[in-house]
C-alpha cells in the first residue's frame, strides 16, 4: 500500500492554526454579541434607537431592553482581549500562507479550478453526485474537485478579507487612520452588522466543510490534513 | 543524513535563529519606542502588545472623523452609573460651582483649575461619535478645551510618558499615553449639544477621547497627575479596567 503525498507541511499547519484560532474568535464573538444582542445600519445605534433585529436572547448588561428577566454575568473583558489575540494569529497564519500559497503554486494546481472545470455544467455534475449520493470520485482524495475549490477560493479571498476588514473598522482608532474603512461599509453599526453576518457565514461554511469531510471519510480526511499523506487502500 | 534533509535542517536553522534575534530586536524597538502597553504580562500579552503597538504606530496623529450637526442623535444614550456618593451630591447641590481639577505630578507648576478658569481657556467643539465595548455608540457634540492647553499651562516635565486621571467617584481612573494625552480631540469635556455637560454624561467635567472605547473617557474627573511610570498606580496595569479585566489600550 502505496501512501501518496495529499497536504503540505505548510497546509497543514496552517490549517490547523486556523482551526484553533477561528473556533476562539466564534466563542468570544458570540460573547460579546450576548454584551447587546441588538443590530442597527447606519453610523449610530443604542438601547434608545430601532433596531434592524434583534437576538431573542437575555443580554450581560441590564441597559439592554430585552424583555427577558435574566442578566448574564459579564464576560467582555477576556472575550475581547482572546478575540483580538486570536485575530492578530489567524492575520498573521493567513498572510504566511496566502503569500507561501501565491509563490509555490498551492493556489494555481489545488485551489484554482481547473481550466476544463470553469463552467456551470462542472458545477452541475458535481451537485448532482452529491445529491445522488453517489461515492466521490477516487481521484478527490488526491485533488479538489470544482465546487470544492471555489468554496475555499470564497473563504480566503472573500470571506476572511471581508471579516477581517468589517472587524478593522469597528476599531474608532484604525478608522483615525483610514476612515474609509468604515466609511464604506455605511457607518460604524452597519459595519458591525456586516462582521456579524460575515462571520456567520464562515460559521456556515465550517459546518458543510465538517459534514462533507464525515461523508467522504472522516479518518482518511483526518489524516491527510495531519500526517500528509492520503493511502489508496483505504476506503475513500 | 541525505543531503536533502541535511539542507532542510541548516534552512530551517537559519530561518528559526532570524525569527529568534527579529522577536528580540522587536522587543527593543518596542521598549525604545514605548509601544508596550502596562497590561503586557501574562497570556493576553502578547496580542494587546501587538495591538497597541501596531494602532500606535499607525494612528500618533490621525483624526477622529467628525460628523455634520445633522448626524448629531437625537436619542443620545446616557450608560448607567453607580448612584453618586455624597461627596458628588455636595458639589451637586452647589452647582458645581467649587469644583476643582487638581494637575499634577512630573510638571514644573502644580495647579488647581476651577471650572471658571478651564472655561476661560480657548473652547473649541468637535461633532464625534461614543463608542462602547458593548457595541452600541451614538454622535454628539463635545465641547471643552483641549488636555493639551492644560497639560501646557502646568509645563509637563521631558521625562512624562503618561497623564494618570481620576474619578470624584473611586475606583474609577485611566491613563493615556502622551500620544493621547497632547491629541488635539482629547478634551476636558464640559458642555454637549450646545449646552452644559448633563451629570449622566459626565459633567461637570469629562476626559473624553473619541479614538478609544468610551470606557477610556471617565466621568467627573477632579485629578490629574502626570507620571513616568504606572507601576506605582493600583496593581500597576496602568488603569483600574485591567483590574476588572478590561484592555488598558482601548483603541479597538
Amino acid at each position: 500500500m502505496q501512501a501518496t503525498r495529499r497536504h503540505t507541511a505548510l497546509v497543514r499547519i496552517t490549517h490547523w492554526i486556523t482551526v484553533i484560532s477561528f473556533l476562539t474568535l466564534l466563542v468570544t464573538g458570540v460573547e460579546i454579541v450576548i454584551s447587546h444582542p441588538r443590530f442597527y445600519w447606519g453610523e449610530t445605534g443604542n438601547s434608545g434607537t430601532t433596531p434592524l433585529f434583534k437576538i431573542p436572547i437575555p443580554s450581560s448588561r441590564d441597559t439592554v431592553p430585552t424583555g427577558y428577566n435574566y442578566i448574564w454575568p459579564d464576560q467582555n473583558g477576556w472575550s475581547r482581549y482572546l478575540h483580538f489575540e486570536a485575530a492578530w494569529v489567524l492575520v498573521i497564519t493567513g498572510l504566511v500562507y496566502v503569500i507561501a500559497g501565491l509563490l509555490n503554486r498551492h493556489f494555481r494546481e489545488n485551489i484554482l479550478p481547473a481550466p476544463a472545470d470553469r463552467k456551470w455544467g462542472a458545477f452541475r455534475e458535481v451537485f448532482s453526485k452529491y445529491l445522488r449520493r453517489a461515492p466521490p470520485d477516487p481521484a478527490e482524495k488526491y485533488a479538489y474537485n470544482v465546487v470544492q475549490r471555489t468554496s475555499y477560493l470564497v473563504v480566503i479571498f472573500v470571506l476572511f478579507p471581508l471579516v477581517i476588514w468589517t472587524g478593522l473598522a469597528l476599531s474608532p482608532a484604525f478608522d483615525s487612520a483610514i476612515p474609509a474603512a468604515v466609511n464604506l461599509l455605511g457607518g460604524r453599526q452597519s459595519a458591525r452588522t456586516l462582521h456579524f453576518f460575515v462571520s456567520g457565514f464562515l460559521f456556515f461554511f465550517l459546518i458543510v466543510h465538517v459534514a462533507m469531510i464525515v461523508l467522504a471519510g472522516f479518518w482518511s480526511r483526518m489524516r491527510a490534513m495531519i500526517t500528509g499523506r492520503a493511502v489508496p487502500s483505504e476506503r475513500i | 543524513m541525505s543531503n536533502i534533509s541535511r539542507r532542510k535542517l541548516i534552512t530551517t536553522g537559519i530561518a528559526a535563529t532570524a525569527g529568534i534575534a527579529g522577536l528580540a530586536t522587536a522587543h527593543h524597538l518596542a521598549r525604545r519606542y514605548n509601544l508596550i502597553p502596562p497590561d503586557n504580562e501574562g497570556f493576553f500579552g502578547p496580542g494587546e502588545t501587538l495591538t497597541y503597538a501596531a494602532q500606535r504606530i499607525l494612528t500618533r496623529h490621525t483624526l477622529a472623523r467628525e460628523f455634520p450637526r445633522s448626524m448629531i442623535s437625537e436619542k443620545p444614550f446616557g450608560n448607567e452609573t453607580d448612584p453618586p456618593s455624597d461627596a458628588f451630591k455636595r458639589h451637586q447641590a452647589t452647582g458645581f460651582s467649587d469644583w476643582n481639577l487638581w494637575v499634577e505630578g512630573m510638571v514644573a507648576h502644580p495647579t488647581s483649575f476651577s471650572l471658571s478658569d478651564l472655561k476661560s481657556l480657548p473652547t473649541h467643539s468637535q461633532v464625534t461619535e461614543v463608542v462602547c465595548e458593548e457595541g452600541w455608540s451614538y454622535v454628539a457634540e463635545w465641547i471643552g478645551t483641549p488636555l493639551v492647553n492644560v497639560l501646557d499651562i502646568v509645563g509637563v516635565l521631558p521625562q512624562a510618558r503618561y497623564i494618570v486621571y481620576f474619578s470624584i467617584e473611586p475606583p474609577w481612573w485611566e491613563s493615556i499615553d502622551m500620544a493621547d494625552a497632547t491629541h488635539p480631540q482629547t478634551f476636558l469635556t464640559m458642555g454637549m449639544n450646545d449646552g452644559n455637560l448633563p451629570v449622566q454624561f459626565g459633567g461637570p467635567l469629562r476626559l473624553r477621547l473619541p479614538r478609544q472605547l468610551g470606557y477610556k473617557s471617565v466621568k467627573y474627573i477632579n485629578h490629574i497627575t502626570v507620571t513616568d511610570s504606572l507601576k506605582r498606580f493600583g496593581k500597576g496595569l496602568g488603569s483600574a479596567s485591567p483590574e476588572t479585566g478590561y484592555a488598558w489600550y482601548a483603541g479597538i
